[in-house]
């Protein structure tokens, strides 16, 4: 029931477990433990896929993640995973699978019609056509190769849906080994008892490697797992990917969630690991072979069909011819044989060898000195036709399957990201990766020891070596159950990439890329590995060229006269296996994006209804209204004009200067000056960059001879803290002073309007609050409403105003007490826009003016440059370059018709050259003391100006309003209100 | 991702610092031309190799730390404080 | 630009490119095509010197030989060419620049893309889809308007999208997204997108037709000079001599300036890239995140191709580091939701020379007959066909095309910076 391919036991399955899942809409039934690709085989299904080029019918190629061919997408209860490999996705009870890139069916795929035009559609076909007419490019040709590229499908189109990761895990450890076969396992043993922490990672689901597919090693695998699990020293971790290499010792992972998530699809984790020490026992991938036809469904690595035979019990096929060129591929054919699996033909390009004997002896054919010149069948695997090794036809074999193994490359992408180099072992014709010994080894078959006796000595060694290294002590324990096992000779394999043949003979499968396309790329000058990687897109599919990719480079080097290790292979890049955007996101999705900054008084402005807006991470009250727009925002502003506002500021950066140099080291911050600040006064600043523009501006207060609060804007808060931080110690280490952020430590409200003082007055009973025991710029500690907090007499709207900051855990009761203190003098909460409302009309400054571009000049600052003493920006701000009339300085600006609006972002022209730009309107909005609407401009040589007419264009709106320059300081500019 | 040995409170992930650029340039005195303070805010070796840096524990000891470290490799041959210089690689102790 | 006119046509020796030829081609097995570039060998002097066969250096010899009448011209290559940032960036192409020295620099740029493949016989697939940038405050939304109003005005393309006709256009996209709601977006229709090896090669194959030389693994190791003057390079195949040497080396101009004693306002910043897995058609348009850093296309092939922001500290390792990553796909799946259940293939990294201002460097050094093209920082790949065009025109008229006289080295000094990201000489935060 579980499939008529299911001849045997295999060690992960279970017979007693059936599990249904679904195929392209055909019900299927499999065993708890398969994988979608083995309940497939089990079934008879060997077409699963259809190429990414020319659309031809694929099968199963591997049993791994290197797979090539059989994607396939996964359809959640919302969203779909696409390009899953059919080869590691467990099978579930109802999971849906669908294959990909086929229309309108994977049997009837209409775009198959390519492989007619294969001829005209080499490598790099599109470089030279498709050029005129015109547009059609983006109209015709590109809408047509997009609709017709790409595999799988993404997303229903349930775009709000937040896919919540799972949590990104952070490891520490001594040793990292990667991979868990022959040789991470005895290295993981050989580490036991040496006080190392051990971290031991594999990719399958469960541990063991190449010891799952050989029976002989099952006792030492059992007790060698048995032995390790319960050592607290050692986390042994399967189903988890690691993807990349970074330098210091960090590796990235990925961990694949037993339980599938709440909308059926793979949960992933990523873990981000550190050690001192990595053991790279990643193995060896199973090389293909270039012979034409060799993409039919039923050709498949050998390697997988002793897989899908040892794991799940499935034979790949009834009639099975082997085409290897080495004595371990070998093994699947004894293994399928001793399975009952008959007839099987092996074909050898090699004259002879101890693999061949063997198999001879137990009744298989060898084809010595063969190869297969071709592939028979179209949706599966007929037969195949032989040529002995000179050239001469062979015999025509039968067979439903093809199982390819053109020897191992091992698994060196790790390695080379860890700075690792390769070496060209000829014995082997294969590339290995060495790594420095300060980052680790690379041992087993990944190191060149092929078979599982030497990659087991090779792991132990290698755990020697490492302990070496960190001095460890470890203990005498040799393996003897390990030793005892022996590899069997091995005769070396013969290099073999390619049969010359007529037909199509892949290199890489995914992307349709042939023998005859590498030699086109060489011939049109594209020599190097990396250009023909490029022009021919040679291993840059899904599988990132684990099975074709040295045979492309054998196949380049042949082109160019060379052996591969002259022209060696494309850097690996990160990742090692495709990685989900889930699982590098991990949990900072939707909401958690970043973390959100709330107002001590947070709680409060949602009561009082405020409408917020993000501003870098806080959330900011914008406006107290059921719905945003300027009539709420106008109305706040006219009740800060006529009566009186309470607001809260306490995003504003609040830092902490004390010590016996405070003054000292803020005169040196500072372009103005704050050692003549009497103690219980605040000051307005400006801080330059070295390179002598603005860097912030704010209000500074002495609170007593040694100590001053400075406040930064919100958007430079950060910024600020670090530049005061390295001006202090790095530049003026001589000055005694201590720099504290208290920016979360204080709320900070505003009172402003005529009224501010009987609110004030409200919620300080019985204190003098007068003009003379307050005057402007007053900073005076303070009990408000009851809580010990400061009061500042300061204002950024141009009315009388207070700000009074407390603890932030009072921050609540104050805000509200100020509230009901308002009430009585119509007192109203106010938000961002009616603050910028004010301040546009009062001329100051935010950072839309203060935007990083601006010199104290440009700004009307100029005066506050003090002429005397070293300040951070002195030298470089005296360049003409930043106080030429020309460039951009602060005016005032408004329509000539009140009826007009003005567009913060429109351009200043002159009528008579519309599209020569002399600044721009940086700030607006509707005036509350004016009809019509104001704002502040950036223009060339600005105060030149005032008193003329130009034209503010909004090209991108149609918009050209005919406006006049003012000043920007035209309220108040006596500042008879804030002084009140 | 690098990992800074910080003087004060070891071996943390390049996540708790942030970079301030190259630690050779040093400001010139308050009285210097507007040439040499040009040089020391825009001219910069820039070098492929060995690289004297700030970085700043920003979620850490809130110090200036001073790195010398390998612009292709990333290996962070030593460590000092802001006023303290760490000790140069071989090949930088020339001049 | 009256001088941009189309090069001369002529035959060239890899033949005319087209639908015809590769019907004909096909006939015989494609064994008629010939190597699209000359592998020439170095001579002993040339008229000009170019070091660096990357994007800029080899449309500066193509533009030199097409439209100038220099063609006694070498460019040298290190390595390969066109394995360095030409063909490791996200390939995308637009004007949206903030000072209206830059738009209209890039603009041209956008003009010489858009007749690119008639220009060089070669096709790029210049993909004009455009590019749209989201804005989440009122505050994000006036500095936007100025940009746009500042292109409008500078003849480029700009326009405003509602949030209706942002989902319309990106069904995918999620206005919402919990955290940093969209409030809209502006668009550059004509921005879009360029495949990248294609411009190395199809301008090494229009060059090399010409009669330049592209000398592949020729390293630069000194820069001769004699009387206050540059007279040759010094390389690992020998000396070769040069009038004029032009450094076009972008992520290494700090390292090759060096050699002649000159220290740039430049450091060297690695910027992440990032390919995921073919898909079928799921983002027609380029598109950035104004609340973050990332922004994404999908390639032709139906990889999704997205980057964020720098590493943050000097470095010349063409590598990334993984928490730039994390941040990267967490701001893909805040703005594209179903991106989560998507897999990244690749990751990888391209130095970028980051200047003090965010704005490039074409000009002449301190030292005659020696000129630069460099310090792109993010925006090398966009600027190649007017970055090679100016840069072609120093070197023959002797004085910088007007759209770069903006971009000389003396600026720093003098504080005629164009802060492009409005930050100071701090690189690693623009």
């Amino acid at each position: 029931m579980s499939g008529s391919r299911r001849i045997a036991a295999g060690a992960l399955v279970d017979p007693a477990n059936p599990v249904e899942f679904e195929f392209d809409g055909r019900r299927l039934v499999g065993l708890a433990g398969d994988t979608v690709a083995s309940a497939l085989l089990a079934n008879g299904v060997r077409l699963v896929g259809r190429s990414f080029k020319y659309h031809r019918p694929r099968g199963i190629i591997s049993a791994g993640p290197e797979e090539p061919c059989a994607l396939i997408d996964l359809l959640g209860t919302q969203g779909r995973a696409p390009n899953r490999p059919a080869t590691t996705v467990p099978i579930t009870a109802g999971l849906r699978t669908v294959s990909q890139n086929r229309w309108p069916s994977l049997e009837l795929d209409l775009l198959s019609i390519n492989s007619l035009f294969a001829a005209v559609l080499p490598a790099g076909f599109y470089y030279k056509t498709f050029m005129s007419p015109g547009k059609a490019w983006e109209r015709l040709y590109e809408p047509a190769i997009r609709r017709a590229a790409g595999l799988g499908v993404l997303g229903a189109g349930r775009s709000e849906a937040v896919t919540h990761g799972e949590h990104t895990v952070h490891d520490h450890t001594d040793v990292l080994v990667i991979g868990s076969g022959a040789a991470g396992l005895a290295a993981a043993k050989r580490l036991q008892g040496s006080g190392a922490r051990v971290m031991l990672l594999e990719r399958d689901v469960v541990a063991g490697g190449g010891t799952l597919l050989d029976t002989r090693w099952q006792a030492w695998r059992e007790a060698t797992l048995a032995q390790l699990t319960g050592d607290t020293s050692l986390q042994c971790l399967t189903r988890t990917q690691v993807i990349a290499a970074y330098g210091h010792g960090v590796f990235a992972a990925v961990e694949t969630l037993p339980e599938a998530g709440p909308d059926g699809l793979p949960r992933e984790r990523l873990r981000v690991i550190r050690t001192k020490r990595v053991l790279l026992a990643t193995g060896a991938n199973e090389r293909w072979i270039a012979c034409e036809n060799n993409d039919r469904p039923g050709v498949m690595q050998a390697g997988a069909a002793l897989a899908y035979l040892r794991r799940y019990g499935v034979a790949v096929g009834s009639r099975p011819v082997l085409f290897v060129n080495s004595d371990w591929a070998y093994e699947a054919a004894v293994a399928l044989h001793e399975a009952g699996v008959r007839p099987c033909a092996i074909v050898d390009p090699r004259r002879d060898s101890a693999a061949a004997e063997r198999a001879r002896a137990l009744g298989i054919t060898v084809h010595a000195h063969s190869v297969v010149t071709t592939v028979h069948g179209r949706r599966a695997v007929e037969g195949v036709q032989l040529a002995s090794v000179d050239g001469s036809s062979g015999p025509n074999l039968e067979a439903d399957c093809l199982l390819l193994s053109g020897g191992y490359q091992p698994e060196s992408a790790l390695a080379t990201q860890a700075g690792g180099s390769l070496q060209w072992r000829e014995e082997l014709a294969a590339f290995v990766a060495a790594l420095p010994g300060t980052t680790g080894v690379v041992a087993g078959a990944a190191a060149g020891a092929f078979g599982l006796a030497a990659a087991a000595r090779d792991g132990a060694e290698g755990a020697v070596r490492i302990a070496a290294e960190l001095g460890l002590t470890l203990t005498d324990d040799a393996d003897t159950a390990a030793t005892a096992l022996q590899d069997p000779a091995v005769t070396p394999l013969q290099a073999l990439w390619e049969v010359p043949g007529r037909g199509k003979a892949f290199v890489d499968l995914q992307h349709d890329v042939t023998a005859a396309d590498i030699r086109l790329a060489h011939r049109e000058g594209y020599t190097h590995i990396e250009h023909m990687k490029r022009y021919t897109t040679h291993g840059m599919a899904t599988d990132q060229g684990r099975t074709g990719g040295v045979l492309g480079a054998a196949i380049l080097a042949a082109a160019r006269g060379q052996a591969p290790q002259e022209i060696g292979l494309p850097t690996p890049r990160p990742y090692v296996h495709p990685t989900s955007f889930a699982a590098m996101a991990g949990g900072e999705v939707g909401a958690h994006l970043r973390p959100i900054r709330h107002f001590p008084a947070h709680d409060s402005h949602v009561a009082c209804g405020a409408i917020f807006v993000p501003a870098g991470l806080w959330l900011r009250p914008l406006v107290y209204a059921t719905q945003p727009g300027w009539e709420p925002v106008l109305r706040e502003s006219r009740a800060v004009r006529t009566a009186a506002g309470i607001g809260d500021a306490s995003s504003l950066g609040k830092i902490d200067v004390q010590g016996p140099d405070a003054a000292k080291f803020l005169d040196y911050i500072y372009a103005n000056r704050f050692s003549t600040l009497a103690v219980g006064k605040a000051r307005y600043g400006i801080m330059l960059r070295e390179d002598g523009y603005l860097l912030d501006d704010g209000t500074t207060s002495r609170l007593g001879a040694q100590h001053f609060l400075l406040t930064t804007t919100t958007a430079n808060h950060t910024h600020v803290l670090e530049h005061l931080e390295f001006q202090l110690q790095v530049n003026r280490p001589d000055l005694d002073v201590v720099l504290m952020d208290v920016t979360d430590q204080w709320a900070q409200f505003s009172i402003a309007g005529p009224r501010a003082r009987d609110v004030l007055q409200k919620v300080m009973p019985g204190t003098d609050v007068s003009g003379a025991a307050v005057p402007f710029l007053a900073a005076l500690p303070a009990q408000i409403a009851g809580v010990w907090g400061r009061l500042f007499r300061i204002s950024f709207s141009g009315e009388l105003a207070y700000e009074v900051a407390v603890p932030s855990s009072r921050a609540n009761d104050v805000w509200n007490a100020l509230l009901e203190a308002g009430k009585p003098f119509g007192a109203v909460p106010y938000g961002v826009d009616a603050l910028n409302t004010l301040r546009i009309e009062k001329g100051h400054v935010t950072t839309a003016e203060l935007d990083g571009n601006a010199s104290a000049h440009m700004l009307g600052f100029e005066r506050m440059l003090k002429a005397e003493g070293d300040y951070v920006g002195r030298v470089l701000a005296q360049r003409p370059a930043l106080s030429s009339p020309e460039r951009p300085q602060l005016v005032g600006v408004r329509p000539s018709s009140p009826s007009a609006r003005l567009r913060t972002g429109a351009l200043l022209v002159e009528p008579s050259a519309p599209t020569r730009t002399l600044g721009f309107v940086s700030s607006c909005t509707p005036s509350v003391l004016i009809d019509g609407w104001v704002g502040l401009a950036m223009l060339a040589g600005g105060r030149s100006r005032h008193g003329t007419r130009l034209l503010a264009v909004s090209p991108v709106h149609g918009e050209s309003v005919d406006v006049e320059i003012t000043t920007a300081h035209w309220f108040d500019p006596e500042n008879a209100r804030v002084r009140a | 991702m690098l990992r800074i040995p910080c003087p004060h409170c070891g071996t943390r992930d390049e996540v708790e610092f942030r970079y301030k650029g190259e630690a050779s340039v040093r400001r010139p005195a308050a009285d210097a031309e507007v040439a040499q303070f040009a040089a020391y805010v825009y001219e910069r070796s820039n070098p492929k190799g060995w690289h004297l840096e700030w970085w700043f524990h920003s979620a850490g000891c809130r110090q200036m730390l001073q790195l010398w470290r390998h612009t292709v490799s990333h290996e962070i041959h030593s460590v000092g404080t802001a006023q303290e210089r760490p000790s140069a690689p071989i090949s930088e102790r020339s001049a | 630009m009256s001088d941009t006119s189309p090069a001369p046509r002529r035959f060239r020796s890899s033949g005319r490119y087209s639908a015809l030829r590769l019907l004909r081609e096909a006939l015989t097995g494609h064994r008629g095509w010939t190597p699209a570039w000359r592998k020439a060998e170095p001579r002993k002097q040339y008229q000009v010197v170019i070091v660096g066969g990357g994007g800029h250096g080899l449309a500066t010899a193509y533009y030199l030989a097409n439209h100038f009448g220099i063609t006694d011209v070498a460019v040298l290559e290190k390595g390969p060419i066109g394995l360095g940032n030409v063909g490791r960036n996200t390939t995308i192409i637009r004007s949206t620049y903030y000072t209206p020295e830059n738009i209209r620099f890039y603009d041209f740029s956008l003009k010489l893309w858009e007749g690119l493949e008639k220009e060089l016989n070669f096709n790029a697939m210049v993909s004009q889809r455009g590019v749209v940038y989201t804005y989440h405050t009122d505050g994000q939304r006036d500095v936007m308007t100025g940009r746009a109003n500042d292109m409008r005005l500078a003849g480029a393309d700009c326009i405003e999208l509602d949030r209706a006709a942002l989902k319309t256009l990106i069904p995918p996209i999620s206005l919402d997204n919990h955290r940093f709601p969209i409030m809209g977006a502006f668009m550059q229709p004509r921005g879009g997108t360029v495949r990248h090896d294609a411009v190395a090669w199809g301008y090494a194959r229009g060059a090399s037709e010409a009669g330049v030389d592209i000398i592949e693994h020729c390293e630069v190791t000194g820069l001769r000079q004699a009387g206050g003057r540059v007279t040759g390079v010094e390389t690992t195949r020998g000396f070769i001599g040069a009038g004029t040497v032009c450094l076009a080396v972008a992520g290494h101009s700090s390292h090759l300036a060096a050699m002649a004693g000159i220290r740039l306002p430049i450091e060297s910043h690695a910027l992440q890239a990032f390919v995921s897995e073919s898909i079928k058609p799921f983002l027609d348009v380029v598109l950035m995140f104004g609340a973050g850093h990332f922004y994404i296309s999908q390639s032709d092939k139906g990889g999704m191709v997205f980057g964020g922001s720098t590493d943050a500290h000097n470095t010349y390792a063409q590598r990334g580091t993984q928490w730039i990553a994390q941040e990267v796909a967490s701001e893909g799946v805040a703005l594209l939701p179903e991106l989560a259940n998507l897999r990244i293939l690749r990751q990888w990294g391209g130095i970028m020379d980051m200047t003090m201002d965010g704005t490039p460097i074409i000009g002449r050094l301190p030292l005659d007959g020696l000129v630069m093209n460099g310090g792109w920082c993010y925006g090398g790949f966009k600027a190649i066909p007017a970055g090679g065009y100016t840069t072609a025109h120093l070197i023959a008229r002797g004085e910088s095309h007007p759209l770069t006289t903006h971009m000389d080295v003396d600026r720093f000094a003098e504080g005629r910076t164009f802060d492009e990201p409005g930050i100071g000489p701090f690189p690693w935060m623009h």
